[in-house]
């Protein structure tokens, strides 16, 4: 106990940093449940595949640590550039091959789920055997920067390197922790009024709220759910570059546990409230810092899923609890 | 499941006594206890069992190349005995390891195993090959408790972490001479156990531990509990993946303690996922650095185009152990456990022989250092 307090704040910057990660990613969970009812659960790989997209940025560029400062923003807006342009590629993609029928045909829910979880093993093996797939193309030996040792970590190399800014209860937050904190909230706020105010935003409001009235008054369902998809992609981008520059390393299955957790987050911020899932990505990026410092790292999957249960137990829809269409936002 | 494999074994020891049978009975005059003939050779394999994929392949990879070097070399040799490999991907899954094992034991031609390489996936495998009767050599896993299950099957050729971990903690001791040690361990089957050991053996010198999950990628509760304690020294048992992304945000965040980790880490793949955060983490091995063996070291390279890594060496001492054995007639299960309990001779890493419980007798521990990104051999690790 004496250790949570003596740490209060280190374990707070760094449960909110992980936690701004888990929001970012929840939004693409969030967005297109509002829109379909759907639980996307390969969005994940949507992820992986951005963190990718980052991190090839680097390799290709190969810029050193300790660059000039306008070379690091221009090499960290890049792989921002690919990453969110990769994300919102392959969850185009997804709702292409994974979804688009199924939408059309009105098949049943769990026939979608099932094929969104086989996508999901799809995308992560194939970026898994990467080294194959291009030996299949005669490009083994020319691609072998971004393809090797295809089945274990890759390391992001940073061209930010992390500083101490200043200092809080004993701890030093550095510039990283600040970037993603700060970037989260205002990705969100962006997020929120592209939903409330722009033609689209409404379009995606009109559809969650009531998907054949919404069409009735002439609003493109398909495009509004591709539009859907592609900003979930987007923020899932952006959500890869944030990890990477704190976690440094991506993996082909690195997808899945945060996948659950930013799931999760989703759920505990209200599922289908595009607020919430910020929220809910903080308040289990606490929880987890909070418990690992409680009773010890192990526990630390227990108390953030106890917590989700106590939650919902108490509230069923979770800390904010509105859906997206009948937000007022 | 348990239902199948229960009643599945005993199925299939007896279809291979009728197999074996029909082969005794129904066959020519040839010698049937097998006196070295050419013809008794046919249809034998060793196989390689443990991670080709997954998250710690790296180390089962090289342990495969170190066998199919011995068998390559062996077929070479002997045109008139060819060995065939079979390979058992496990991806280091303790769950995948008994469909796998079952597997090798169904197929007849297989007389040997070098492996399970991991310690989880040994303890899942291990009774299936004891009732089998499949002799096994494990190149890799170290976690002490495998030889005290009373499978006759067991052997492995390298020291355990009874040996790796009281001399972790004797290099912490006395040649970091560091006088506060903070304990992480990955709850596996391995990593636990030697974090277990270190643990014992370091006593009051330990202020604090925690534990992390396999797959985890942050780690900054396990952090600020090392900040928080002060520790000079930090020793994590589990294998690179983590112990990677672990070194990295401790420097990360700040924390210099020492990185102390055991033979598990000893893959380039924790410097790739580590970078520069992995310069001065001691590794300890209860391995010989490659240059002590110079032959193999240049076959390999020739053969695999990369210099043998973690446990090729040993794999390959343990491939030839049971290779020496086809070739001396022991064509059968049986009798080429029998050869592998008596042996004793001179391997590329040690005088090798086992005693009863199937550990070998002969152990060095050795303390590695990364440098300049490169693993190189620091000193070898006094133990009593």
């Amino acid at each position: 106990m004496s250790f949570l307090i003596n740490n209060f704040v280190e374990l707070t910057v760094t449960g909110l940093v992980l936690g701004a990660v888990y929001g970012l990613v929840a939004l693409g969970y969030t967005l297109v449940y509002g829109v379909l009812q759907l639980i996307n659960f390969a969005h994940s790989e949507v992820w992986m595949f951005g963190s990718f997209a980052a991190v090839w940025v680097t390799v290709a560029v190969g810029v050193a640590p300790g660059s000039a400062l306008p070379v690091v923003i221009g090499v960290l807006l890049l792989a921002l550039l690919a990453a969110m342009t990769v994300s919102g590629g392959v969850a185009l993609l997804l709702e292409r091959v994974a979804y688009r029928r199924l939408i059309r045909l009105d098949a049943p829910k769990l026939v979608a789920l099932i094929s969104a979880i086989g996508a999901s093993f799809a995308l992560a093996e194939i970026m898994g055997l990467r080294d194959r797939i291009v030996g299949w193309f005669g490009l083994r030996d020319d691609l072998d920067p971004y393809v090797r040792s295809a089945r274990d970590n890759t390391r992001f190399r940073n061209p930010l390197e992390t500083e101490g800014l200043f200092t809080v209860g004993g701890y030093t937050v550095t510039n990283v922790d600040v970037i993603i904190i700060v970037s989260a909230v205002v990705m969100m706020i962006a997020l929120d009024q592209f939903i409330r105010r722009t033609r689209t935003g409404k379009g995606i409001r009109a559809v969650a709220q009531d998907s054949e009235a919404a069409a009735l008054m002439g609003v493109n369902r398909n495009r509004i759910i591709r539009a859907t998809f592609l900003v979930g992609g987007i923020m899932a981008g952006a959500a890869a570059l944030l990890y990477l520059m704190r976690f440094g390393v991506t993996r082909w299955n690195a997808g899945f546990l945060l996948g659950v957790k930013a799931f999760t987050a989703a759920v505990l911020g209200g599922i289908g409230n595009v607020r919430g899932a910020l929220l809910g990505g903080f308040v289990l990026g606490l929880a987890e810092n909070y418990g690992s410092a409680l009773i010890g790292s192990e526990w630390r999957d227990v108390v953030a899923f106890l917590l989700l249960v106590v939650i919902l137990l108490f509230r069923p829809t979770g800390l904010l609890g509105e859906s997206l269409g009948r937000a007022r936002a | 499941m348990r239902f199948s494999v229960k009643t599945g074994v005993p199925l299939l020891a007896a279809a291979l006594a009728l197999t074996a049978c029909g082969g005794t009975t129904g066959g020519d005059d040839d010698n049937a206890s097998g006196g070295g003939d050419a013809g008794s050779c046919e249809d034998i394999a060793i196989g390689y069992f443990g991670a080709l994929t997954g998250a710690a392949a790296n180390l089962g990879i090289n342990i495969r190349n170190g066998v199919q070097l011995a068998v390559d070399q062996f077929n070479e040799e002997n045109a008139d005995c060819q060995v065939g490999l079979e390979e058992y991907d496990s991806a280091g899954d303790p769950n995948q390891a008994t469909g796998l094992a079952t597997q090798a034991i169904g197929d007849d031609s297989v007389i040997g195993i070098v492996g399970p390489a991991f310690s989880g996936e040994s303890d899942t495998a291990g009774p299936i090959f004891a009732e089998g009767g499949l002799p096994t050599i494990s190149a890799s896993a170290t976690n002490p408790a495998l030889s005290t299950n009373g499978w006759d099957t067991f052997h492995r050729i390298l020291g355990n972490d009874d040996s790796q971990g009281p001399a972790a903690a004797t290099y912490i001791s006395d040649v970091l001479q560091a006088p506060s040690v903070f304990v992480v361990d990955d709850a596996s089957a391995y990593g636990a156990g030697l974090a277990e050991i270190v643990n014992e053996s370091l006593a009051d010198a330990v202020v604090g531990e925690d534990t992390i999950q396999t797959g985890q990628t942050d780690f900054s509760a396990t952090i600020t509990a090392i900040r928080d304690s002060g520790a000079e020294a930090v020793f994590f048992g589990g294998y690179y993946a983590e112990a990677g992304l672990l070194v990295q945000q401790m420097r990360g965040a700040g924390v210099d303690a020492t990185f102390v980790v055991a033979d598990g880490v000893k893959d380039p793949g924790f410097i790739e996922a580590a970078g520069d955060a992995a310069e001065g983490t001691i590794i300890t091995c209860p391995c010989l650095p490659p240059e002590e063996q110079q032959e193999f070291f240049t076959a390999f390279e020739e053969a695999f185009g990369s210099a043998p890594a973690t446990y090729s060496a040993e794999a390959y001492d343990a491939a030839n152990v049971m290779l020496e054995g086809i070739k001396e007639g022991n064509t059968d299960r049986e009798s080429l456990l029998e050869w592998i309990n008596d042996y004793s001779g001179e391997g590329i890493t040690k005088q090798v022989s086992f005693d009863e419980s199937g550990e070998v007798e002969n152990i060095s521990v050795w303390a590695y250092k990364v440098e300049n990104g490169e693993i190189v051999a620091d000193q070898e690790i006094e133990t009593d």
